[in-house]
């Protein structure tokens, strides 16, 4: 067992792993954030996708040992209080999910997109900068326009992802 | 996952001490295709070496006539680099078509470079810009290093420090995503430094990534879409599976070259 | 109130929990003292055990038990069962074989279950899986239908030539006769691909017992809990239905793959008691690929009689369809009476007959995925009339529009009374929308720019709100398929509604909370959905068959209606009014002719305090309960037009437009009832271009991962323009019909047709991924060189 400290949602923690602990077992299991979630075992699917020192990683393929002294942001650190974030927001108005698993990946990986790419997004450069976040539920169609609407408030907030 | 004991390295030195004294040992970069291969437990190795706190292995600068790429530089650090974007474009645009966003985040070259994975984009481009690739003890061109499926010129114990790129007149990276996996089903890189013309195709090959002389012959006459038409490329030592049979791999590399080699002239 | 009502977008209840990483899905639950379980899979297709040593799994570090088929058998544990009995066409039963929840003597497919190692932690038990070792002697694998039933290998003795049944539906000697006097035959061969359900969710189970009363708890991804617990209790026999409670918290999605009682939550909630700890197993993505059971996969020669203008004659269909390696809980019925019901499609057939051979190969179950038996249906019915329509030169929609049904109620050949529809107008908005006049031009351009362009329609029809129980039990089905919903109203006047429905990601908490805000007149945060807790709502049969609205809210409507009637009760008892003289009316209880009235919550109180009348006169307190049997199936309906684009170069194809016209009835929520129409045609498109499950000829599953089965991605797919039309469906109160499955119906035979047009021949099969395309596009070559 190794011990390791980061930093989660601004919240100091620590915790004992084995080297073969991923990132999101050390979230889900040690800290019981269950937001972050495990759809597939190849690195497809994007559920498990969260904020590695300001970059959206995918938990599931990452050793909670590597992150040993990094700032992890989680679906449960994006909302200030009861306030939503933008992309969340924008996510529950366009009716974005239906299922609600892939959601927390997908509204990280959003999130992270207007972080690289700034505000202004068209349909085309989002679905291909989705490529990484499988959902069954909504065809895309939803997520698009509540991508696209985040982004927008987002830029009208000036915001970026919280903790970061 | 298998258990294995796990290793964070300060320096290169120490990584590949650790990486001798290990044996069986892998390095761990960015981990996009080990840890995923590990997590099917299609691969145990009994100790990883984390590069993540060594020192000095990021980085991208120019170096005289070539762009310079230090190991664990990652993919998303070379699709936006402006060095890499006014030097070799193409090659920002492929490090750009890797993966998905998140594991562009996380993947690294030298990674890719070192695990020679017969999908993966970089190899394709090392060995059509004719790549060096220097490691903590010699400097090995991609023309010997790809040697066969996930296998290397690399000896125990060697470990990739940085990748040297010679600048071309015009470069460009067409891939034909596996519809599945999104990895290249064929992927082609095409590269002009003077009359040097290297085609080189990553994701259709039996045995990796390797070069199409065939198609670079034909380009040598003139470095055109149109020189390529009527070329065909055999689809013997062609990967079959339930994507693509050989033939229409086969096919697609004479697409995909005539793709790169329209955006190199656009560049 | 109509901000909330019936009609109304109303943004997700739910939604909240699910943006904030704050839902409780199974996996998020652990439970005091939880073990882990592993299952030990069989690596072969087909196999004879001979012995299982579990000594060095059992020595494994916090290894707590090793168990097989056999502890099984000690216990008294009961097989998985099929619950939908199909007899033969000579009436004589289907055969099953048995289904033991751990194997006994052999294995039938890769991933069938062998052993379960129980440890303490995940990974510990993984490891020792692995050290399990069983002794197999391989038995030759069949995956092939046509193979299977040459009955060179049998799979279960009780079959020996692997046929699990050999069913008909319709008049033969009628249709025979309607294809003697066709002047024009049109024959197609099918394939219905085999596809993975794939919810986002792996499945999961937790299974818990409290030694102290001798209770279990079973905390599962169930699209049905209640039956989920009627079957591990009356015929697993795991215990009596009072002493087990299931519970399918948040779900992350089912697609039918979560309606059926699998090996792995059997046995969890078993070995909870075996090992005096909770026992928890998640699958990962590889083992639902192995594991979880499979849709669609129909081998079928269908042909098509017409007459000399085109009018249709009759419709002659042979399927073979493949169920897998034992029969999963409803699968029987899928290829069957989920299916020959719908294949008179929008159309007035006057002769139909189906033949369904029922087969067993070695592979995984195959059972309902979203649509079951209607999206294969409506491929057969829709690609027939589309190739007929281009034989005979005719517009395919002119060609569709003459064969409409257009009289209701109509008696189709194959059991189903179709209510109400209007098919010409869903046909001529989708036109209109799709702008087909505009598409010749669409397509020269294309052509200029060197690509080929094709227009392909859908008109579907499927029979939802499954379904009257009498009907369903005439026909072979082991339950009755109501709903029941009890309404709580608290004496404050808020509402709890408990429902027997369950909401994996469709909205319920929403649009049955609009429900009773639109007929009691409160406001929607005062009402609280509950489900998926056996030991809350009493009995319900769950979600699938887009029941939930037609049959379900039906439920609640029908509860509803008791409560208001019993608050009429108390208000007139309360203003000392006379009871016939109380009318309700927007949150209020009113006396005719003056200006007394009480709201609803002041009638609540009224009720519960009891004040106003003796308990002799009235009971007090306020709850109502109903179930509500449906009288007939709902008939949703609808065109879908896809047009596409092909680059010959790749063979890759684009779908550029989408244009859906669904005739759901009345539509309690717009924006959930489009998602779920933009979701199933996600799932029909990636059908049809992108997925399919792949064996080889050893039966090892090749497409295990998302490496090789291919999901559709936001890049796949493109905007969908979705529009309705609306004719109330008769038969239940609130005139809903069912949205969850039309897209997966509709749409793989509108990118097929769409296909087939920019190509110029038929000859291309699901999926119609670049490769098979690009060869499709190869075949085309010579009829252009020779144009």
């Amino acid at each position: 067992m190794t011990t390791i400290s980061m930093t989660v949602n601004g919240k100091a923690v620590t915790g004992n792993v084995e080297p073969r602990t991923l990132l999101v077992q050390f979230l889900r299991e040690n800290l019981r954030l269950t937001g972050t979630h495990v759809g597939c075992d190849t690195s497809q699917c994007g559920a498990c996708v969260v904020h590695v020192d300001g970059a959206a990683v995918k938990s599931c393929t990452m050793l909670a040992v590597s992150c040993d002294g990094s700032n992890v942001t989680t679906i449960e650190g994006l909302a200030n209080g009861a306030e939503l974030h933008p992309m969340q927001a924008a996510f529950r108005e366009h009716h974005g999910l239906q299922c609600g698993f892939c959601t927390p990946g997908m509204i990280m990986s959003a999130v992270d997109m207007v972080n690289r790419l700034g505000p202004d997004l068209d349909e085309k450069t989002i679905r291909e900068e989705l490529e990484g976040n499988i959902c069954r539920c909504t065809g895309y169609h939803n997520i698009v326009k509540a991508v696209e609407a985040g982004a927008q408030a987002m830029g009208a907030t000036g915001q970026r992802v919280a903790a970061e | 996952m298998y258990a294995f004991s796990y290793h964070q390295p300060k320096t290169v030195r120490q990584a590949a001490s650790l990486l001798a004294k290990n044996e069986d040992g892998k390095i761990l970069a960015g981990g996009q295709t080990l840890l995923p291969t590990m997590k099917q437990r299609l691969a145990a190795p009994p100790a990883l070496i984390d590069l993540g706190k060594v020192e000095g292995l990021s980085g991208i600068e120019l170096k005289g006539r070539s762009l310079v790429i230090g190991a664990t530089t990652k993919h998303v650090q070379v699709a936006t680099s402006e060095i890499v974007k006014q030097a070799i474009p193409g090659l920002a645009e492929m490090a750009g078509m890797i993966g998905d966003p998140a594991v562009r985040n996380r993947g690294t070259i030298g990674g890719s470079v070192a695990n020679n994975d017969p999908a993966a984009d970089y190899p394709a481009a090392c060995l059509a810009l004719g790549a060096t690739i220097i490691t903590n003890t010699r400097k090995i061109p991609a023309e010997q290093f790809f040697t066969g499926l996930f296998e290397t010129a690399l000896e125990p114990g060697e470990v990739i420090v940085k990748i040297s790129f010679p600048i071309v007149s015009k470069a460009a990276y067409a891939k034909f995503r596996n519809p599945a996996s999104r990895y290249a089903m064929v992927g082609v890189f095409v590269a002009k430094r003077g009359s040097d013309i290297r085609v080189a195709v990553t994701g259709a090959g039996s045995n990796g990534v390797f070069r199409a002389t065939a198609l670079e012959e034909a380009l040598k006459k003139r470095f055109s879409p149109k020189s390529l038409e009527g070329v065909s490329v055999s689809a013997d030592g062609l990967n079959g599976d339930i994507h693509a049979s050989p033939e229409y791999r086969a096919h697609l590399i004479g697409v995909m070259a005539k793709r790169a080699v329209t955006a190199a002239i656009g560049k | 109130m109509a901000s909330t009502g019936i009609g109304a977008p109303v943004r997700r209840k739910e939604d909240f929990r699910f943006i904030t990483g704050k839902g409780q899905y199974t996996d998020d639950i652990n439970r005091p003292g939880q073990t882990y379980a592993a299952f030990v899979r069989s690596p072969h297709a087909h196999a004879a055990i001979k012995r299982i040593d579990a000594s060095e799994a059992l020595a494994s570090p916090g290894v707590l038990a090793v168990l097989t088929g056999a502890d099984l058998e000690a216990d008294k544990i009961g097989g998985l069962i099929c619950g939908w009995m199909i007899h033969n066409k000579d009436g004589s039963p289907m055969k099953a074989g048995a289904h033991p929840a751990l194997a006994v003597g052999k294995v039938r497919y890769v991933g069938d279950h062998v052993a379960v190692v129980i440890a303490e932690t995940q990974a510990q038990a993984r490891d020792a899986a692995e050290k399990v070792a069983v002794d197999y002697e391989p038995l030759p694998a069949v995956v092939d239908m046509n193979e299977a039933l040459t009955g060179k290998t049998v799979i279960h003795d009780v079959a020996p030539d692997n046929r699990v049944y050999d069913w008909h539906l319709g008049d033969k000697a009628a249709t025979d006769a309607a294809f003697a006097k066709a002047k024009h035959v049109t024959r197609l061969d099918l394939v219905n691909n085999r596809l993975a359900p794939n919810p986002m969710e792996p499945r999961a189970a937790i299974g818990d017992y409290d030694a102290g009363n001798d209770a279990f708890t079973l905390y599962t991804t169930s699209q049905n809990p209640h039956v989920a617990r009627l079957v591990l209790s009356a015929f697993i026999g795991i215990a009596p239905e009072h002493k087990l409670r299931v519970i399918a918290p948040d779900v992350g999605g089912g697609f039918g793959s979560k309606i059926f009682i699998y090996a792995e939550e059997t046995v969890c909630v078993w070995a909870a008691k075996r090992v005096g700890r909770p026992v928890k197993w998640t699958s990962d993505r590889t083992e639902a690929f192995l594991a979880d059971a499979h849709g669609r996969d129909h081998l079928t020669h269908a042909e098509l009689a017409l007459d000399e203008r085109g009018k249709i004659l009759g419709l002659r269909v042979h399927t073979k369809a493949n169920l897998g390696a034992y029969l999963s809980t409803f699968s029987s019925s899928v290829p069957t009476y989920l299916y020959a019901p719908l294949l008179s499609g929008q159309y007035d057939i006057p002769a139909i007959y189906c033949e369904v051979e029922g087969v067993y190969t070695t592979t995984a179950p195959v059972d309902a995925y979203r649509g079951a038996g209607r999206p294969e249906a409506t491929f057969v019915v829709e690609r027939l009339v589309e190739v007929a329509a281009r034989e005979l030169g005719q517009d395919p929609a002119a060609f569709r529009k003459k064969n409409f049904i257009r009289k209701f109620p109509h008696q189709t050949p194959v059991i189903m009374a179709y209510d109400t529809g209007d098919y010409t107008a869903s046909l001529e908005k989708a036109l209109e929308m799709a702008d087909v006049k505009g598409f010749a031009k669409r397509r020269r351009e294309s052509a200029r720019n060197g690509k080929l362009r094709g227009l392909g329609y859908s008109a579907y029809i499927e029979a939802c709100g499954i379904a009257p129980s009498q009907a369903v039990g005439s026909l072979g089905a082991g339950v009755g398929l109501w709903e029941s919903a009890e309404v709580r109203v608290n004496p404050v006047g808020t509402v709890e509604v408990l429902t027997g429905s369950h909401s994996h990601g469709q909205g319920h908490e929403t649009t049955f909370a609009q429900l009773v805000s639109d007929r009691l007149g409160i406001p929607i945060d005062q009402v609280a959905i509950v489900h998926g807790d056996t030991d809350k709502v009493q009995f319900g049969m769950g979600t699938y068959g887009s029941r939930s609205g037609a049959v379900g809210m039906s439920a609640i409507s029908k509860a509803l209606d008791k409560v208001i009637a019993k608050g009429k009760k108390v208000a007139a008892y309360a203003m000392e009014a006379s009871e016939g003289d109380i009318e309700f009316k927007d949150g209020r209880f009113g006396v005719s002719g003056t200006d007394k009235s009480l709201g609803f919550g002041e009638v609540a109180l009224q009720a519960y305090i009891a004040h106003k009348f003796s308990g002799q006169e009235l009971e007090p307190g306020l709850k109502e309960g109903a179930f509500y049997d449906p009288t007939n199936f709902t008939f949703p309906s609808g065109v879908h037009i896809c047009e596409v684009e092909i680059d010959p170069d790749t063979g890759v194809t684009t779908i550029e437009k989408w244009t859906a016209v669904d005739d759901f009835g009345h539509v309690i929520n717009p924006m959930i009832v489009e998602g779920q129409v933009h979701g199933g045609i996600a799932q029909g498109v990636g059908q049809a271009l992108l997925e399919g499950v792949r064996y080889d000829a050893s039966g090892q599953l090749v497409t295990a991962s998302y490496m090789d089965y291919c999901m559709p991605r936001a890049k796949d797919l493109p905007s969908f323009q979705v529009g309705t039309t609306v004719t109330p469906c008769p038969s239940n109160p609130l005139g809903i019909k069912g949205c969850g499955e039309a897209g997966a119906i509709a749409a793989p035979p509108a990118v097929i047709n769409a296909i087939t047009d920019a190509l110029g021949h038929e000859d291309i099969a699901m999926p119609a991924t670049p490769q098979a395309v690009w060869q499709a596009v190869q075949r085309r070559l010579p009829a252009i060189a020779a144009e």
